[in-house]
């Protein structure tokens, strides 16, 4: 269930409160996000969309702990994420958050194998507890047979499961997609939705998406809407 | 160990741009070795020289005599242990070019004191047992080829004629870097042929003391024994010695200092700006790392890595060139030894790690300041 009011305990795993964004640009400061309330619950899959500049994105980085805000808090299945610690929010970013990027962001010179891998190496997995989860990622979205491929042998479509495979390889607490389907053609833009379909269905994922894409959004539970640094519920969403 | 496999591939990015880094570090530490080789070869005497002895001269310079009758005087003062002297014969053989110090040497005394020099038992015996035997050192032995019983021809340049020798014994030295070019004949030939104004005279004199500690006192005592004599002696520790003697062709220490520090300042702004592009490059590429969890301290290890490993293979493959390359430099100034000891291969890949860090601690610091939204809305 996903409420935007702010009321109540809010109990469910993403707790957002009086969340306020101010970015100074010259002598002019921006107010991106103002007072924004956000509760979120496991295995919700929310879409947010709003015109450019609507502060989608930094919503999304603040969720993440890749920006801090000006005010207010962010609890994530309890974690206090504002009031942690550069080095803290890192190890925290590996253990709870899978990023999906609309450019996928794969390392060039790494296989797709090594990709995925790559935040596991922050584990304390042995070599062969890694290659199995990453052989179970990369099968999940279809590409155990392209492991040893390095994103130049990869279609653009590939290469955001391959990304996907990253995001999900350390089985995060949820899942955060920046236009996952913005660099994609149609038909390979359907297939990431519904990879992505499947993970908050089957699995259980929570994801929490920022896209341009009313077709996207429609595969969400609630699309929210970012107007003048609050967010309001919109329409299209299948509930 | 688990995260070599992200840094060897970040190298393998841009192969022609790594391969030069890797080869400016090699240039540089072969330039390293080849210096030190050099340095070496002229302070080989103060490297490997005698904690225990002291060298007694004439107090106006190295080429005025001593009279042998001293040595019995040196005997006698307190704290003296052995006596030995020696001559510089000054000879060539067959042409000037072949030039290896010749020394005549005080038989008795002289093994004694310079245990260092490794000699067969039997091979001394015969040499003691000839009057015009000879000992070679093994580098000029295998030089010329000398082998024991050839008779060897050496022109004098300070004692006229030629004076032949019969090779007796081929000696060895006992530690990495000892002289090894040396060729001794016996005093006793000498003072027996030479011009009457070599009789009863000898170059200088080697002093053992029994206590290391006491060199000071020991040498003012010697020379205060013969001072206000018409032979005024100069009394100094071996190294002291051999340290006077290498500063007489120059200040090689200098030299070798000043290009060094140009050659490594210079590696240092090549890599620096090298490893500053790579990091720029791949902003984006870091901000991911951050993005999945890499902490700013490993962002700033990895790249840190990345520039230890150019330096370290560069490093290796400069002093190993070095290395071999010195027994190379020893054909173009005989009388030498050219020699790069295992500690010196191991400071000189030290060093180019040094500057590897160095040269990578700017580009890694930057990389570990990077904000991951400011980096991501670049990409």
């Amino acid at each position: 269930m996903v409420r935007i009011e702010g009321g109540g305990n809010g109990s469910g795993l993403i707790r957002v409160r009086d969340l306020d964004k101010r970015y100074r640009r010259g002598s002019e400061e921006i107010d991106v996000l103002q007072g924004l309330h956000l509760d979120v619950d496991e295995g919700d899959f929310v879409a947010f969309m709003g015109p450019s500049g609507s502060g989608k994105t930094t919503l999304l980085n603040l969720l993440g702990g890749l920006d801090v805000p000006t005010s207010g808090s962010i609890s994530v299945a309890g974690d206090e994420i504002t009031a942690m610690s550069g080095s803290r929010l890192a190890a925290w970013r590996a253990r709870h958050v899978g990023f999906i990027f609309q450019m996928y962001n794969l390392i060039p010179v790494l296989t797709a194998f090594q990709n995925v891998e790559l935040p596991l190496l922050l584990t304390t997995l042995s070599k062969a507890q890694r290659r199995t989860h990453v052989e179970t990622a990369l099968a999940l979205v279809g590409l155990a047979d392209r492991m040893k491929h390095f994103p130049r042998q990869l279609s653009g479509g590939q290469e955001q499961r391959v990304a996907i495979a990253r995001a999900i390889v350390t089985d995060p607490t949820f899942l955060l997609a920046d236009e996952p389907t913005g660099d994609l053609d149609r038909r390979s833009a359907e297939e990431i939705m519904e990879l992505i379909e499947r993970l908050v269905g089957e699995h259980g994922k929570t994801v929490l998406m920022v896209t341009h894409d009313p077709r996207a959004a429609e595969r969400a539970h609630v699309v929210l809407h970012l107007d003048k640094g609050a967010l309001v519920e919109g329409q299209g969403a299948r509930q | 160990m688990k995260y070599l496999h992200l840094v060897w591939a970040n190298l393998r990015r841009k192969k022609l741009r790594t391969t030069l880094t890797i080869g400016s570090f090699a240039v540089a530490l072969f330039l390293f070795g080849v210096l030190t080789v050099i340095h070496f070869a002229f302070y080989q005497g103060v490297e490997v020289a005698g904690a225990d002895r002291l060298v007694v001269i004439n107090r106006t310079s190295l080429i005025q005599p001593l009279p042998l009758s001293y040595k019995e005087k040196l005997l006698q003062l307190e704290g003296v242990e052995g006596v030995t002297h020696a001559n510089w014969f000054g000879g060539v053989y067959q042409q000037e070019r072949n030039f290896f110090p010749q020394f005549a040497i005080d038989t008795p005394t002289y093994r004694e004191m310079f245990p260092e020099f490794a000699i067969p038992e039997e091979q001394w015996r015969a040499f003691v047992a000839d009057r015009e035997g000879a000992v070679v050192g093994k580098a000029t032995a295998d030089r010329y080829g000398f082998e024991i019983g050839d008779r060897i021809p050496i022109k004098g340049t300070i004692f006229p004629g030629t004076w032949e020798f019969n090779i007796r014994a081929i000696y060895t030295g006992t530690r990495p870097g000892d002289d090894q070019t040396q060729f001794w004949f016996h005093y006793a030939y000498l003072d027996e042929r030479g011009p009457d104004w070599i009789k009863g005279i000898v170059g200088w004199y080697t002093v053992r003391m029994g206590d290391p500690d006491a060199s000071a006192a020991l040498s003012r005592a010697i020379d205060d024994r013969f001072a206000n004599s018409p032979y005024e002696t100069k009394t100094e520790t071996e190294r002291a010695f051999a340290g006077a003697f290498a500063k007489q062709m120059g200040n090689i220490e200098f030299l070798i200092v000043t290009i060094g520090g140009v050659v490594f300042f210079t590696l240092l702004l090549v890599t620096g700006n090298t490893m500053a592009i790579a990091v720029r490059e791949r902003t984006g590429e870091l901000a991911v790392l951050k993005t999945v969890g890499f902490s700013d301290l490993g962002v700033l290890l990895l790249v840190l890595g990345e520039a230890l490993l150019i330096a370290l293979q560069g490093g290796v493959i400069g002093v190993v060139l070095a290395w071999a390359a010195a027994p190379g430099l020893a054909k173009g100034l005989p009388g030498f030894t050219f020699y790069l000891a295992p500690s010196q291969l191991v400071a000189g890949v030290a060093l180019a790690l040094l500057v590897g860090l160095a040269a990578g601690a700017l580009p890694a610091l930057s990389a570990m300041r990077l904000r991951v939204v400011d980096a991501l809305r670049r990409v």
